[in-house]
């Protein structure tokens, strides 16, 4: 069961979602005219992944995005001036020149992790984000994306069981867009469903509709306030279709022209916009106002960017190491006395409440767990007929 | 004064440093209630909790990973290797995650990496090894690799405080093997400083770690013969003290390197270029090396033995080089 925005909420996921879709327009017109520095990585198609799931964190709370959430930076705070200086290489960018894409972060203010290009690794170092926070007695929850394909890497599967073992407020999506690069998702798993995997790690995984906002918004809503009550990690399987390239220079001639056809008719902001007029949260009058906001902060924004310098040379020789630049002090939301001693002071051993034996007779593996949600605590116990086992 | 072991020296630098500041967490394999495979962590658990000694999977990425989440929230975390030959298995979350995210992003990442390395003790090629320059060539990292137990102590609490990441190699040889009598009072040892472990006039053994104590017995050996050997002690090798090297050779205007770690790519070869480049007129005759084999590190005792340099090895190359 969806949650129901508010109008103000309603119009605020329509302004990411077009303010994302458009954004990506004008970088891919940069692109054509020479003026990126480097590959450009779209997600067209996907913006309601990023958006929905990004809109559903608090103000205390840490993500960290994937090459194709430029939505979800955008929610977090990140200007449209930021995204394209980034791409265009330009000193004013939130990294001087020094990353490109959406390679950012924002540890100080809104709290954003950078990625790298090596997928897998930001599951393993939200988890800390998420353990640290806990530590501190700060309620905040972790969120970060992985693609279908990079579900298929170590650090996933380290990061995610870690994750588990620890019950860490992390919120994991994985952003199944069918394809990694030119490799389609039933070469990268043998499961249809990559929520079914959370079965593996004893969390809760389910399926959610990414090219709906308001039930990927819902879903990582729920999902947000249950990492952030003590209920463990949990996996969001967001299905949804990467409708260019991997990058502007790959044509997709490898996806079958259905594939695209069948998701074009499920573009999400049409989609939204159907749902707005369905739920009248906005009028013809509304949409024009939004649309051209968004419209004129890109001319703004854009005028920044090729306005802006290029980094000086020399600045590639700094910033190696961090000298005396660290001002990060934690934030401690709970008496540091609990973790010194004598009050942090334990009695060194495990307790055994399970000593490993197989589980009774009778026990069924649930298998619509991931589809439902249902917390695989232990395997359910249902008493079957004796001649049914083997 | 306390009379600790290199090993009780690294403990000791962990209980001061949590016991100082709340934000010093330790994770790592086996290090909570079993104290770690060479039971470094030992007590620790007891004393700090469960929050602050945390037992975690075998998941090398995963720790080292966490550990650079927490350094975003302000902690100071100290991720244990269990062997540092394991760190290969999160070699890209090392070099490509922790290493670059100050430079690309600007956001530091104050993490140690701290673990047993080095050979000597028949532990074989998967724990034995001297993995320490895959990360001296990457940008971005400290790697700290001490020869004592005075040392140890004070250069791990440094690391603890520094703003970057620093891989901090414990020689495993050394654990227990040596001890030293250890200041009562508080005191630190500066990254990125070389020390003079014995003057002399006649050539300079540039050397780290348990190379150290090879090198001065070979020196020792050497004063019958009338020869005054120095030996420099890098202490950390990434950053390098150029100048400290640079400054020992123009005095002696002989120069040796000599590592436990295999020969290509062996820090001796970055100081022969250093010398070669900043001090060349102040040589007066070639550079030598003594090191390992250019092969992994072999188990069997007489094996072992014959792969590491050792100080018979280390006196021979220098009573050759003096004579030049």
């Amino acid at each position: 069961m969806n949650a129901s925005p508010t109008r103000e909420q309603a119009l605020d996921l329509y302004y990411y979602l077009r303010l994302n879709r458009s954004l990506e327009e004008l970088l891919a017109r940069l692109f054509r005219q020479n003026k990126i520095a480097g590959g450009l990585y779209g997600s067209r198609g996907q913006e309601a992944v990023s958006v929905g799931a990004a809109y559903a964190l608090g103000p205390g709370d840490w993500m960290a995005p994937m090459i194709r959430n430029i939505g979800a930076l955008l929610v977090r705070g990140f200007r449209p001036r930021d995204v394209l200086t980034q791409h265009m290489g330009r000193y004013t960018s939130p990294t001087q020149g020094k990353d490109g894409t959406s390679h950012v972060s924002d540890l100080a203010v809104r709290h954003v992790v950078g990625p790298i290009s090596m997928l897998g690794d930001l599951i393993p170092v939200m988890t800390g984000v998420a353990m640290a926070g806990r530590y501190l007695g700060q309620k905040i929850v972790a969120m970060t994306w992985i693609g279908d394909g990079g579900s298929s890497t170590g650090a996933f599967h380290e990061g995610l069981n870690f994750a588990a073992v620890e019950k860490a407020p992390l919120v994991l999506v994985i952003e199944n867009n069918q394809w990694a690069y030119s490799t389609p998702v039933s070469r990268q798993a043998a499961v249809r469903d990559l929520a079914g995997r959370a079965r593996a790690y004893g969390i809760e995984g389910q399926v959610v509709d990414g090219n709906d906002v308001v039930e990927m918004w819902s879903a990582a809503r729920e999902a947000v306030a249950r990492a952030r009550d003590g209920g463990g990690p949990i996996l969001i399987e967001a299905k949804t279709m990467r409708m260019t390239g991997h990058a502007q220079h790959d044509a997709a001639e490898y996806v079958p022209r259905e594939m695209f056809e069948y998701w074009k008719a499920r573009d999400p902001i049409d989609l939204y916009e159907k749902y707005l007029t369905r739920n009248r949260l906005w009028d013809e009058q509304k949409k024009a106002e939004v649309d051209a906001r968004v419209e004129r902060e890109l001319a703004e924004d854009l005028a920044f960017a090729e306005d802006s310098p290029f980094p000086p040379p020399e600045l590639a020789e700094q910033g190696v190491y961090c000298d005396g630049c660290h001002t990060i002090a934690a934030q401690w939301l709970r008496a540091k006395e609990e973790v010194m001693p004598p009050k942090s002071s334990v009695a060194a051993s495990w307790t055994v409440t399970d000593v490993g034996d197989v589980a009774p007779p009778g026990a069924v593996v649930d298998r619509h767990q991931a589809r439902e949600g249902v917390r695989p605590d232990a395997v359910r116990r249902e008493e079957v007929p004796q001649k049914d086992r083997s | 004064m306390p009379l600790l072991t290199y090993l009780e020296a690294i403990r000791a630098a962990l209980v001061e440093e949590m016991d100082r500041d709340p934000a010093v967490v330790l994770l790592g394999e086996d290090i909570g209630v079993y104290g770690g495979a060479f039971k470094v962590t030992a007590g620790l658990l007891e004393r700090f909790g469960w929050e602050r000694v945390i037992d975690t999977p075998i998941s090398e990425t995963a720790i080292v990973g966490a550990a650079a989440g927490m350094s975003y929230l302000g902690l100071r975390p100290v991720a244990e290797m269990q062997f540092i030959d394991f760190i290969a298995c999160a070699f890209n979350q090392v070099t490509n995650y922790v290493a670059k995210s100050h430079y690309l992003r600007g956001a530091p990442v104050p993490m140690v990496i701290r673990g047993p390395a080095g050979g000597g003790v028949h532990g074989g090629a998967f724990h034995s090894a001297n993995p320490e320059m895959y990360f001296v060539h990457t940008p971005g990292l400290k790697v700290v690799y001490p020869a004592t137990a005075y040392d140890a102590k004070g250069l791990l609490k440094s690391a603890i405080r520094d703003n970057n990441p620093v891989l901090f190699f414990e020689h495993k040889l050394l654990y227990r093997r040596i001890k030293e009598e250890l200041p009562e009072e508080e005191y630190m040892v500066p990254l990125g400083k070389a020390a003079i472990r014995r003057p002399g006039r006649d050539l300079t053994i540039v050397t780290y770690a348990a190379m150290v104590h090879a090198s001065l017995e070979a020196a020792e050996k050497l004063v019958g013969e009338g020869l005054e050997v120095e030996v420099l002690d890098l202490r950390t090798l990434l950053p390098l003290d150029r100048d400290a090297v640079l400054e020992s050779v123009r005095r002696t205007n002989k120069l040796l390197v000599v590592h436990e770690d295999t020969r290509t790519g062996g820090i001796a070869g970055e100081i022969a270029a250093l010398v070669s480049e900043a001090a060349f007129d102040d040589l007066d005759a070639p550079i030598r090396r003594v090191t390992a084999l250019d092969t992994p590190v072999p188990a069997s005792p007489p094996l072992e033995e014959y792969f590491l340099p050792n100080a018979e090895r280390i006196a021979a190359a220098a009573r050759d080089l003096a004579k030049y």
